[in-house]
Parts: structure tokens; sequence; C-alpha cells
């Protein structure tokens, strides 16, 4: 069979799902991050493949764009992370709760 | 005369600011608080209005002028101004209230001396003057209702001006209660005239109002004399005025006496067009002033403090007013509201004069330790009475020395020669002896009441047989209170050795002026034998070519013979007051105190009515008091507690309960709240695709 728009749009949505449930589901505050990270490059496979497919080449700026931006929040929730790390000492995320009422 | 509304308010301003400066700048800025500054300041604010107004007086061409200030309220139909009217009746009244009013001022310059809320005082007396001037000279009901309501304010204020004891608080308070009772029935009166007439402004109510169905004319005029009887203490409103002797003296005469009392029949007359249209109320209003007058009357023989003798003396003298209001002849008592006001300050200026003296007497006792200090000793060696332990009391009654009290009094006409000229003069002129003031207004009256039965008004013979009898006893009961004072021998205790002297030039002065004023001021109102003229019917009436403000009643023509009737009538006015005079000259002379043990025997179970004041204030208490304070604490204030406050605290505990229930989404877990995101997103994304 041919590789159609479909299968490339199906590829982001798992992957985009696999990221989800990785910020949902794991303990680990850097892990989060990377699923977030793994949400955004599901996205600019997204961008791209529909890119090609319209013969519009505004989905492949779009994704520098996206890029820089991820680029520079990962820059800065690490920098977070380490903070958290220095006063607390911890990574789990079910023990940074500052904001339980 | 042009431009005279630059005058009209600078008449009105001046007290305003004198009460501003003695209040406001003397509150935030304690050095102000000096006795002389003060003083000149809260006089002078009134007696330069009473320069100006004498200006305006002598140069009033007839015409009535309006000055009109600013609008104050202009909502839909009702458009009132704070405008103000010049004319023969207000610039008379405001002659009387800022001309007695300067004397009174400069009397309490003297009396307060020493008082440490004498800026207050001031204070409260300016603003006084100012709301009574908004009340004779405001040009529509509403401006007077603000003076109405602002001197029952001050009345307030100055009667509970000795705030720390609480019985002046309470007579305050009765004051103020019982006036709002009036009140009530006044602004009745105001809506249901701005109902049918769409305005409330003199012009249009005296030109449209006479004009009503008869039926709300009577109502109208009804419920204004229950406001009326309120502010001029008549049956059944009056029980405040005897009680109002807690105030100062000077407060007593300026408010309860001279002016202030006399709104009700100054509204009266404003309004007499619609009165005289109203006869079934005019013989409410005689009927109810015939009541007062002799009851009242009656009550001040059996009295013993001197100023709930004037007290009741007020009551019974606005009942003559009224009466005379109640025959049509409106003129007559605004006449005798300016005698009244003459010969009745002297009087409480007097008595101030006295009890002054007497309070010095009281000192000197005290301080010789004849009478138990009243004040408690601040160590045990501080005042000699104590080291003099009392076996008896030196004094005729229980309690404490009563600097009031004439059966301590006696023999003053030794140390207050000025004082008992002027006090004999003014009991002189209300007990009506001629010429003096309080003759021709009082005989005016009388006449006028006859004059309105021969007419054909049946009541009116009441008024005049009601009248000519309190005047008897007025002659009585007055001159008992001079002899019992002035007269005889001193009945306090020591007096052999302790005496009290004349008071300063700054009350005596007043007392001259006034004195003088109760001997000549009957002239303005010669009754209209063999064409004496009568000013005071000519200023106000007016003549033949132009009528004045203050309507009349239209009787007779009567027979020639009817001249003869009225020299008669004058005759027996004068005999009554004289009789009266030489009766009780003679008597308290004679026996002193001890007269009063006779007259309780000869009446008995009267007397006891008398001296119990009629048991209006028991019937008040027990009718009216007490179910409204029982029925506030049973039904009004669990009402407010449990209902009022249960729902507000209701609110603030629902807000609180939904609070603690909402808490619980704060967990804290950063995957719950991303949780909530991806929801929010899901939900969204479905309704965009499915809705």
């Amino acid at each position: 069979m041919n590789t159609t728009l479909d299968w490339y749009l199906a590829l982001s949505a798992v992957l985009f799902v696999i990221g989800v449930l990785g910020v949902l589901l794991r303990r680990n505050v850097i892990v989060i991050l990377m699923s977030v990270e793994l949400m955004l490059n599901a996205v600019n496979l997204t961008l791209v493949a529909v890119s090609q497919g319209r013969a519009d080449v505004s989905g492949q700026i779009l994704v520098f764009f996206v890029m820089s931006v991820a680029a520079a929040e990962a820059a800065v929730g690490l920098a977070i992370i380490i903070a958290i790390f220095r006063n607390k000492l911890t990574v789990d995320i079910n023990d940074i709760n500052l904001f339980k009422y | 005369m042009e431009n005279t509304a630059p005058l009209v308010w600078l008449i009105l301003l001046l007290p305003l600011a004198g009460a501003f400066f003695n209040g406001v700048v003397a509150l935030f800025v304690p050095a102000v608080r000096k006795e002389g500054l003060i003083g000149t300041v809260g006089t002078a604010v009134v007696a330069i209005p009473f320069i100006l107004a004498v200006y305006l007086f002598v140069g009033f061409q007839g015409e009535p002028i309006v000055a009109p200030f600013y609008t104050w309220m202009a909502a839909g139909d009702l458009h009132v101004e704070f405008a103000y009217r010049i004319d023969q009746l207000s610039l008379l009244m405001t002659l009387i209230v800022t001309g007695v009013g300067a004397l009174i001022h400069l009397y309490s310059a003297g009396y307060m001396h020493g008082d440490r809320g004498y800026w207050k005082f001031f204070a409260y007396l300016n603003l006084f003057i100012f709301a009574m001037l908004n009340l004779v000279l405001g040009n529509n009901l509403v401006v007077l209702f603000l003076g109405w309501e602002g001197v029952g304010l001050c009345s307030y204020l100055l009667i509970g001006f000795w705030y720390e004891e609480s019985s002046n608080m309470e007579a305050a308070n009765k004051a103020f209660i019982v006036n709002r009772v009036g009140d009530f029935a006044f602004l009745m009166a105001m809506f249901v005239l701005f109902h049918y007439l769409g305005a409330l402004d003199f012009g249009t109510i005296l030109r449209d109002g006479p004009g009503l169905p008869q039926g709300t004319l009577n109502w109208v005029v009804l419920l204004l004399f229950i406001g009326a009887t309120g502010k001029s203490a008549q049956i059944p409103l009056f029980v405040w005025l005897p009680d109002a002797m807690a105030g100062p003296t000077p407060v007593s005469a300026l408010i309860h006496a001279a002016t202030m009392v006399t709104s009700g029949l100054y509204l009266l007359a404003r309004l007499s067009p619609l009165v005289l249209n109203a006869p079934a109320i005019m013989i409410v209003i005689a009927i109810v002033g015939s009541l007062t007058c002799i009851m009242a009357a009656t009550i001040a023989i059996t009295q013993n403090d001197i100023k709930k003798v004037l007290a009741y003396s007020t009551i019974s003298q606005l009942g003559y007013m009224f009466m005379s209001a109640g025959v049509g002849a409106f003129f007559v008592a605004i006449f005798h509201v300016m005698t009244h006001a003459f010969f009745k300050a002297c009087l409480f200026l007097g008595s101030g004069s006295v009890i002054h003296g007497m309070h010095h007497v009281e000192h000197d006792l005290e301080h010789h330790g004849v009478i138990p200090s009243r004040h408690v000793p601040e160590t045990p060696l501080d005042s000699e009475a104590t080291q003099h332990p009392l076996r008896h009391n030196p004094l005729p009654y229980d309690g404490p020395f009563d600097a009031q009290d004439m059966r301590t009094m006696g023999g003053l006409y030794r140390f207050m020669p000025i004082t008992n000229v002027t006090f004999l003069i003014a009991t002189l002129a209300i007990a009506g002896i001629p010429p003096l003031a309080g003759f021709f207004s009082k005989d005016e009256i009388l006449s006028q009441a006859f004059a309105y039965g021969y007419d054909g008004h049946g009541y009116a013979w009441f008024v005049w047989i009601v009248g000519l009898i309190t005047a008897l006893i007025t002659a009585i009961y007055m001159t008992r209170c001079y002899v019992l004072t002035f007269l005889g021998k001193s009945r306090w205790p020591e007096a052999e050795k302790v005496h009290p002297h004349e008071s300063p030039w700054t009350m005596t002065l007043p007392l001259i002026v006034l004195g003088l004023l109760s001997v000549v001021g009957g002239f303005l109102g010669l009754p209209h034998l063999f064409n004496w003229p009568s000013w005071i019917h000519h200023w106000l009436v007016g003549s033949a070519g132009e009528a004045g403000p203050v309507a009349q009643a239209v009787v007779g023509p009567f027979p020639e013979q009817y001249e003869l009737i009225e020299i008669l009538l004058i005759i027996v006015g004068a005999l009554v007051a004289i009789v009266g005079v030489f009766f009780a000259w003679y008597r308290w002379r004679r026996y002193g105190v001890d007269y009063d043990a006779t007259v309780r025997r000869r009446f008995g179970a009267l007397y006891r009515w008398w001296e119990r004041k009629y048991y209006w204030d028991e019937a008040y208490q027990k009718g009216v008091v007490a179910p409204v304070v029982e029925g506030s604490r049973e039904g009004l204030a669990p009402f407010d507690q449990r209902v009022v406050d249960g729902a507000v605290n209701g609110l603030a505990k629902l807000a609180y309960g939904a609070a603690r229930g909402l808490r619980v989404v704060q967990t804290g877990i950063v995957q719950n709240y991303a949780m909530a995101v991806v929801l929010g997103v899901v939900l969204v994304v479905a309704l965009m695709l499915f809705v």
C-alpha cells in the first residue's frame, strides 16, 4: 500500500497521545518534560506532512517557530526543575504539592 | 427696594457662619475657645442680622420680596428652591427672632461663664437662629420644614447640653420624639398639598389652596394644626416643654418661650387664608387652645420650681395664641407672639439671674457645711462638710439644695434690684395689667373672641370665658411666683450671713431692654376703639387698599351699642388682672409659702390633679411608651437578631460552606491539573466535531 498522508497523520496522533500519557502518568519530572517535547515534535510532524501534501510551504515555516519555542521552553523548564531540586531534593512530581489546600 | 437679596442671604448666613466658627473651628482649634471671642462672635452674628432686618423693615414698600438662592430639588413635577420671602409677617418674625435672640446671646455670654462647653453652647444657639430664620423667611413649605426640623434638632442639643446627667438626655429625647409625632402630621399635610396643587411654594398654596375641596382642605389644616401642637406645645403634644426646663435657662428663654414654640402660630398665620376656609378645624383649634390654656394655668399654681411655673405659663399663653387663631384673628395671635416674647424672655432671663444668684448661695452654704456637698470630695479632708455631719435637713424639701425651688428663695429684692424690677414689670405684663404689653394683646384676643361669638359662632363664647378665667389664674400664679421669689423673708438656711448678689451687666442689660419692651410693646396694637390706630393690624392684615399677608375673619358690622360692650370688655379684662394680682400679692405676701398649704386644703382632690399635671405623663407612659418599648424588646429585637442578622450571617456561612466544598479541587498534584486541561481539550474538540 502507498504511504498516503493519512499514515503520517496517524503517526503524529499516536506520538501525541504517547506524549500526553507520559505527562499524565509518569512520576519523574524530567520524563514529563521529555513527554512535552514529544508532543511538540508530533505536532511538527503533522505540520510538515500537511505542508507536503498541500504543496504549501507555510507549514514548514511554522515548524521553525515551534522548534525555537520548544527549545526555549525546555531551557526554562529545566531551570525550574533544577531550582526545585535544590529546595526539595526530589524529582518526584507527587512530592511537589505546595499548592495543596 | 432693589438689591435686597444679598441682605437676605447675609441675614441667613451670618448665624450659620457663627455656628461654623463656634462649633467646627473651635472643635479643631482649641486655642479659639476663649470665652470673650466666642461670646462676641456668637452675639454679633445675631445682632448684625437684627440691624439688617431693621434696615429692611424701615425700607419696606409693601410688596413682598422673594429672594431665590438656588434650586434644591428638581425631580419630575417637584421643583423646590431655597427661596426666601420678605413680607410684613416674615419681617416681624425676623425682628423678634434676631432682636430677642441677640439679647439672649448677650445674656448667655454672662450666664454660661465658666462652663466647659461654652463654645458648643454658642454654636448650637447660632445654629438655632439659622434654622429659625429659615423657618420664618422661607418662601415654601419645604424650606419652612427644614427650619422646623432644624429648630427641633437644636432644641434637642440644647436641652441635653449638660449631657452627663442622664435625666437631661431623657428630657431631650422626649422633646425630640414628641415633636416628631407632630412633624409626621406636618409631612402628611405637605404630601396632600403637593398631590393636589403640584407645588409647595406659598404663592401657589395661598392662591390655589383655598379652592381645594372642603374635605381635603379640612384634612390639610387639621394635619398642619397637629404639627403645630407638637412644636407649640398644645394638647396632646405639650408634655415635652416642662421637661425641657432641664436645659440652661437662656435656652428656655430663647427656644421654649420666645421663638421655637411660636413656629406653630407662624405656620397658621402664614397659611391663614387656608385656615379661614376650614371653619370646622378652626373650632378644633380654638377648643384645643382653650383647654390647653386653662389646664396649664391650673398646673402652674401648684409648681414650686420657678422654671416649671414659667414653662406651664408658656403653654398657657400659647393656648391664648391658638384661641386667637381659632376665631380668625391671626394677627392678634402674632401680636401676642411678640408681646409674649418680650415678657416671657424677660421672665426666663430673670429667673436665670435668680438661679445664678441662688447657685452662689448654694456654694456658700456647702462651703460652710450647712448643706451636704453635692459632689464627692476627692480626699476625706477636701471639704468642711464632711467634718460637720448633719443631723437634720435644713431644707423644706427632701434632697439636695435646689437653686430653682421657690421655697428656699424670698427677699431677693434686697440683693438683686435690677432683676427684681424687671421681673416685676414682666409679671405685671403677663398678668395683663394695663398699660403694659400683655394687657393689650390679651385683651385684644378676648375682644376678638367675643366679637366672633357675637357674630354667630357659638364656640367663641367658650373661648372667651376660658380666656377670661385663665387671665385671672395667670395673674394669681405669676404674682405668687414673684412674691415668693423676691418679697418677704429669705427662706434659705443661714439667710442672715449668706446672700446672693446681682448678676453682671451682660445679664442685666437684656433684662432692662426686655422690661422696657414689655412696657411699651403693647402700644403697637391698640384696640380699635375711638379710632385708635392699631399699627400691627395695619402692618399684618393691611388696609382696605392692599391686603397684607395675614388674613382675618370677617365679622360684623355691629350696631352702635357694640362699642359700649367693647369698652366694658376692656374694663372687665383689666379688672380681672388687677383683682388677681392684688389677691395673690396680699395672700402670699402675708402668709408666704404657707399659703400654698391653704390652697391645697381648699381645693382638695382638684389640687392633687393639678399638682400631678393631670397625669398626662403617666398616661403616656402607660399607654404609649411602655407598649412600644415592650413591643420592641419582645418583637422587634428578636426579629433584628434572628431574621436580619441571621440573613447576613447566613450569607457569610453560605460563602464559607461553598468554599469548603470547592477547595478539594486544589490537590497540589500537578498531573491532576494537567488532566483537567486534557479533559477540557477533549470536551471542546468533541463539541466542535459533533455539535
